[in-house]
């Protein structure tokens, strides 16, 4: 298999007249941890969306294993079930226990079977300490426990690389704890994954590369450890700084 | 001429008539409120589908929407009662005389009517529901369809039961404007009743009661059956393979 997995050229996103994305070219090897930071309204969330076309490009193209995505040479389906979704906000479905949301995917899109699918989704949530409340609703758990299960819902559909979108920023900080320790074990088993963060500390320890992204375009993009140890921009010092408080 | 004398009088003779007609107008409005609510369900799932980048289906959607909003229009914008007529008559004088099943043209005037309404009250309860729930179904690569069936419409139910519980209430009153075709509901037995006993005041009081009484126990019922589907508040914990995986489902 090829060892580049994602590749974007020449990215280009605007809302309107607002250039969110300038000109992005970047690419994204299999079983690689990359952390990608920056400031509020830099665009690091928009690029991660375009990823799995929650936003679609202006221009450019992004191509997976040699398709691209822009152009349609893989369809929706093909690409969700490869590339899975951590958001924010969790978007647990609301009317489905834990259990349920889990499985909806693998029924509806995976078609597998109803038991195949439970043993799947049992898997994945004992995985993220969550096995004991399967029979819970969303609204009946806390912050920390519903993004575990939001990991647990991405991982039953055993994608190639999982995105992360800011995952712990709409946690209390006691909570915030539990799912990067999800995250760290999972860094472990050779899974892709993109990690939109203002954890420093978390991004600095399990990525092996950052990427800086400034003002819609890629500042620095270099190894986890050379990033911090050689911060040559100015821009980059700056932002660290602030993160660090 | 005793006003309860009277009361009695016409119970005591046309009771039979008045629960056929109370009959009619219950399954009237009930039958013609659940057709209402799928074809506002529907709508709103058609209606919400994302605009094709494909030049003829673009094109098909923005005419099939055209249509559906100008039905939705065109049904608010009309009384019920000019619409019946007009549906009765006209199915009627297109087919050169032949007119439709008294019933069957009730239930189909009032479902129409309703399912434009509901269609609208759908329609905000779609726009109600997070953004982050359709993102999520489209993160898991589900369809439009099975975005719609499995995640979103569920949701919308809850929220749009006590809007669609009042179109049923509201039919259960509205059918009386039926009586212009001949449909045999309450308020056509009432007048045929006047007709026959010449007692106008007693006859319509006796009515007036009876969709009270009618409008009064449907809310009840409705709101019993609402507080069931907001489901228990309790969950139990997962402990052992042997329980639990059933009851999550």
């Amino acid at each position: 298999m090829e060892k580049e997995m994602i590749k974007i050229d020449h990215l280009v996103k605007s809302f309107g007249d607002h250039h969110v994305l300038k000109d992005i070219t970047i690419s994204f090897n299999r079983g690689e941890v990359v952390s990608i930071i920056g400031s509020s309204g830099s665009g690091k969330s928009t690029l991660l969306r375009s990823i799995n076309l929650l936003e679609e490009p202006t221009s450019g193209d992004i191509i997976i294993d040699g398709k691209s995505i822009v152009k349609g040479e893989m369809d929706k389906k093909e690409l969700a079930t490869r590339v899975g979704m951590v958001f924010q906000s969790f978007n647990l479905f609301e009317n489905m226990s834990v259990l349920k949301n889990c499985m909806i995917g693998q029924i509806t899109v995976l078609k597998k079977d109803k038991t195949t699918a439970e043993q799947n989704a049992m898997k994945y949530l004992k995985m993220v300490g969550m096995g004991q409340y399967i029979n819970a609703r969303p609204s009946q758990l806390s912050g920390g426990q519903k993004q575990r299960v939001a990991i647990a819902r991405a991982l039953a559909m055993e994608p190639e690389c999982l995105l992360f979108d800011e995952p712990t920023s709409a946690l209390d900080p006691e909570m915030v704890g539990e799912v990067l320790d999800v995250i760290r074990n999972l860094a472990k088993t050779g899974l892709t994954m993109l990690i939109v963060t203002h954890e420093m500390q978390f991004a600095k320890e399990i990525s092996d590369r950052v990427i800086f992204i400034d003002e819609g375009l890629v500042a620095e993009d270099k190894p986890c450890k050379e990033f911090f140890s050689h911060i040559e921009k100015e821009r980059v010092a700056s932002f660290l700084k602030r993160m660090n408080h | 001429m005793d006003f309860f004398s009277d009361i009695g009088y016409i119970l005591a003779n046309y009771w039979q008539d008045f629960l056929l007609g109370v009959g009619w107008t219950l399954l009237i409005s009930l039958v013609a409120t659940l057709i209402g609510l799928v074809l506002g369900l529907i709508i709103g799932i058609i209606r919400t589908i994302p605009y094709s980048k494909h030049k003829f289906v673009f094109g098909l959607q923005k005419v099939i929407n055209f249509l559906l909003t100008a039905y939705i229009e065109i049904f608010r914008g009309t009384p019920m009662m000019v619409q019946a007529v007009v549906i009765y008559w006209g199915y009627a004088f297109m087919a050169g005389g032949q007119t439709l099943p008294l019933i069957s043209s009730a239930i189909v005037i009032v479902s129409i009517n309703t399912g434009a309404y509901i269609a609208e009250i759908v329609r905000g309860g779609i726009n109600g529901i997070d953004k982050g729930q359709f993102e999520a179904c489209h993160a898991l690569g589900m369809s439009h369809f099975q975005t719609m069936v499995h995640v979103i419409i569920p949701q919308v139910m809850k929220s749009i039961l006590p809007a669609v519980s009042n179109e049923f209430v509201i039919n259960i009153k509205d059918t009386s404007v039926l009586n212009v075709i001949g449909v045999t509901e309450l308020y056509f037995v009432m007048s045929v009743t006047v007709k026959m006993t010449y007692k106008n005041f007693p006859v319509y009081f006796i009515g007036a009661v009876i969709y009270f009484i009618l409008t009064f126990l449907v809310t009840r019922i409705i709101k019993l059956i609402e507080k069931k589907l907001i489901g228990k508040k309790n969950y139990s914990l997962y402990t052992s393979d042997a329980i639990g995986l059933a009851e999550a489902n």
